[in-house]
């Protein structure tokens, strides 16, 4: 895990905004709020940790992010523009089962570069092969991977395409816990060489603040915000130091707090 | 499941023909100690089958049931593969045929026997229409079921990165719901091979199912009845594997439970 | 074609053919299954027996019912019987090949517990095995149903003198009533529906829906 200190984020907002973004699904007849008066601000190259309780609503929210699910009530905005729909310059990243199994990792990487000539088309896949450390597999199909490669090739899936945002749901929820900690360096190792700003949904405290600038707390259902944590720790993170367990627990705590909300 | 020890590889040639051997040796005695006049030895079968080589009859015999079978089975598909992937990607359109199609399903090729003789007569077009029918439902059913079962994220996918609703079809529904489309091919094979026979004892005068009942009728010669009859398995058997073949192909073989 | 109907309404034919299609279905079906079922899962568990039939079974497979029919007047002339026969034939081999494959899909971890508990064969055949196998099983009869109502049209339409299939034929021979010809496939088509619905149906019962849960 060698990367750079950076130096931590000033907030600064505009990229991504919400405004009063509320959910309500109906089932059974029923009206369901799941979610309600969110309010959020992301910086442009900032990295966003969700976390919250099973089934509140973190992935609802992500999908309303990314234009797949339409607010009931208030609005997304994006660079200022109204979120209206799934678009490539904002790309997720599911937890499993994402890549395309017919294609190879050469033909998923290129599945969003059909606009782009022959040769840059090539460029670009090889780039991104190599950035996420998959040489050597070009022609591999995901049958044949690991679920942690698997991921890797879904993450350069969509970097490939040049998003402005990246959103992640729970991208390593299904993998080992020893792949995990490894994904979680490489995903730093990528954001810091290309800076994106990033939306990771997680239920692990741990990831949330190894990774995050800052960790959005949701409460239960229907979910508010709770919390933002603001981590001022710089890359690289010592996972022992006194800073990040202070962090840790208050996050857990905060948590705990949302369980019961 | 039961595995004493795992067999070896010469047991993979033993056992068969252990259990040919068996099969053959059983319809040998039968035939000698129920002492029939007419059911046929497995000897009498094979000159028998050797005669019809010699009569130079068997392939213009087995040419015409594949004909028909390519006929009828290869118009299906044209017409089958692209009304079911409509119909799966459109649910509201499917809503409305499937209620046709869940009756007109049952009725056995057979059944429309009739109305295929009054439309083109006894002949070859007769026997075409008629596996175009048992092939056309398995084919349309297997589309419309692939398609349904892409899973929601690859559409969503597919819109992420900025896709038309055709280009979603075409470059990830179509190929997610390959596997189950080439199932569904294969079936309807199968069953085109059992219509052609059945087809071919009624309304034609050729092939191989004609051969069958053909040889009872002029002479009582069940030796060729169930030479005809071996012919027809082996060459259902040759279609069935030749299409499994097409499963092993890369771009699908993530369809048939080959994951590591 | 609705007149049609009511002419056979009428003289009672209808029904008496309705029956005498089902009622050999039904013989042709059970007898296949009992004979085929037990013998698929026996085949099916024993990897060498497998091993040793099912290259026949897949040269019998495709050939079509239809093309027993010689075969079928030659042991059992024209009538009930030969009609049976074919039915029997028709479902032998799907059966067989459900249970095979039933036997085949059976996790291994319910064949471990079984004999980590030191059942005895029929302890295990009854307690572990047969519960595994009957969904399956069941889907594969709701198969196996809808080929032998193909079967038995096809049969009676060659092979004896009543029953739908016959009706249809017979319709169009003895003075071109088209319109019983069609009334006729309706029919046909409306009982195989209700067939499969009342086998789907059974599917559902609760006690059977255990492999269906495990979405």
């Amino acid at each position: 895990m060698s990367t750079e200190a950076v130096t931590t984020f000033p907030v600064r907002g505009g990229k991504l905004r919400m405004e009063h973004v509320g959910v309500v699904f109906e089932r059974d007849g029923k009206t369901v709020s799941v979610l309600e008066d969110i309010n959020l601000d992301v910086s442009d190259g900032e990295f966003i940790c969700l976390v919250g309780p099973s089934g509140c609503g973190k992935s609802t929210l992500l999908n309303v992010m990314g234009g797949f699910l339409w607010p009931t009530t208030g609005s997304v905005t994006i660079d200022r523009e109204v979120v209206r729909g799934p678009d490539p310059r904002r790309i997720l990243v599911f937890q499993e089962r994402g890549v395309f199994p017919w294609l190879t990792v050469e033909g998923n990487i290129g599945f969003g570069l059909s606009q782009l000539s022959r040769m840059e088309r090539e460029e670009r896949i090889a780039h991104y092969v190599q950035m996420v450390r998959l040489q050597g597999f070009e022609q591999t199909y995901p049958s044949d991977l690991s679920g942690g490669m698997k991921q890797r090739l879904q993450v350069a899936r969509a970097l490939a395409v040049n998003p402005d945002i990246l959103y992640l749901d729970e991208p390593f929820g299904a993998l080992d816990s020893i792949t995990r900690l490894i994904m979680r360096g490489e995903l730093l190792r990528i954001w810091q060489s290309e800076r994106r700003t990033i939306i990771f949904v997680t239920h692990d405290v741990d990831e949330a603040v190894q990774l995050a600038d800052r960790v959005v707390v949701l409460s239960a259902r229907p979910a508010k915000i709770q919390d933002v944590l603001t981590i001022d720790i710089p890359h690289p993170r010592n996972i022992s130091s006194t800073r990040y367990l202070e962090h840790r627990d208050d996050l857990l705590k905060r948590i705990g707090l949302a369980y019961t909300a | 499941m039961n595995s004493l020890s795992n067999p070896g590889k010469w047991e993979k040639f033993f056992w068969p023909l252990l259990g040919a051997a068996l099969l053959l040796a059983l319809w040998h005695y039968s035939v000698i100690w129920t002492a029939t006049q007419v059911f046929p030895s497995p000897l009498s079968v094979e000159k028998g089958l050797a005669e019809l080589l010699r009569k130079h009859l068997l392939w213009a015999d087995i040419g015409d049931s594949l004909r028909r079978v390519a006929l009828g089975f290869g118009t299906a598909a044209v017409i089958g593969i692209p009304l079911g992937l409509t119909l799966g990607w459109y649910p509201a359109v499917n809503q409305i045929l499937n209620p046709m199609f869940q009756i007109l399903r049952p009725i056995s090729p057979i059944a429309w026997i009739p109305i295929a003789i009054i439309l083109f007569g006894i002949g070859d077009h007769a026997a075409v229409f008629l596996i175009f029918l048992g092939s056309f439902f398995p084919i349309v059913v297997a589309c419309v079921s692939g398609v349904s079962n892409v899973p929601s994220i690859f559409r969503r996918a597919g819109r992420n990165f900025g896709l038309s609703p055709a280009q979603v079809l075409a470059r990830v529904v179509f190929p997610a719901a390959l596997p189950q489309i080439l199932i569904g091919l294969r079936i309807a094979l199968g069953i085109a091979w059992l219509v052609v026979v059945a087809a071919e004892m009624i309304a034609v005068d050729s092939g191989l199912g004609y051969l069958v009942i053909d040889s009872r009728n002029s002479g009582k010669r069940y030796d060729l009845v169930v030479a005809a009859m071996l012919l027809i398995g082996l060459i259902g058997l040759a279609l069935d594997i030749g299409f499994r073949r097409l499963e092993k192909i890369r771009s699908v073989r993530w369809g048939f439970g080959h994951e590591s | 074609m609705v007149r049609g109907i009511g002419d056979l309404l009428q003289h009672g034919l209808l029904l008496k053919y309705v029956v005498a299609s089902l009622f050999r279905v039904t013989w042709g079906f059970l007898l296949a299954a009992a004979v085929a079922i037990p013998l698929g899962l026996t085949i099916g568990w024993y990897r060498r027996a497998e091993m040793a039939f099912n290259p026949l079974v897949q040269i019998f497979r495709p050939i079509s019912p239809l093309a027993w029919i010689p075969i079928a007047i030659l042991w059992f002339g024209v009538g009930d019987l030969a009609a049976i026969f074919l039915i029997f034939v028709g479902c032998f081999f799907p059966l067989m090949l459900t249970a095979m494959s039933a036997v085949h899909n059976i996790p291994a971890v319910y064949v471990n517990v079984g004999r980590n508990f030191g059942l005895s064969t029929a302890d295990f055949v009854s307690r572990v095995l047969y519960p595994a196998v009957v969904p399956q099983l069941i889907t594969g009869s709701r198969i196996t149903l809808g080929i032998a109502w193909l079967v038995v049209v096809a049969a009676e339409m060659i092979a004896v003198n009543s029953g739908l299939g016959f009706l249809i034929i017979d319709a169009r021979n003895a003075g071109n009533r088209y319109d019983l010809v069609v009334a006729g496939m309706v029919i046909i088509g409306t009982i195989g529906l209700l067939l499969d619905l009342g086998m789907r149906s059974l599917e559902r019962v609760k006690s059977f829906r255990w492999s269906y849960s495990e979405d």
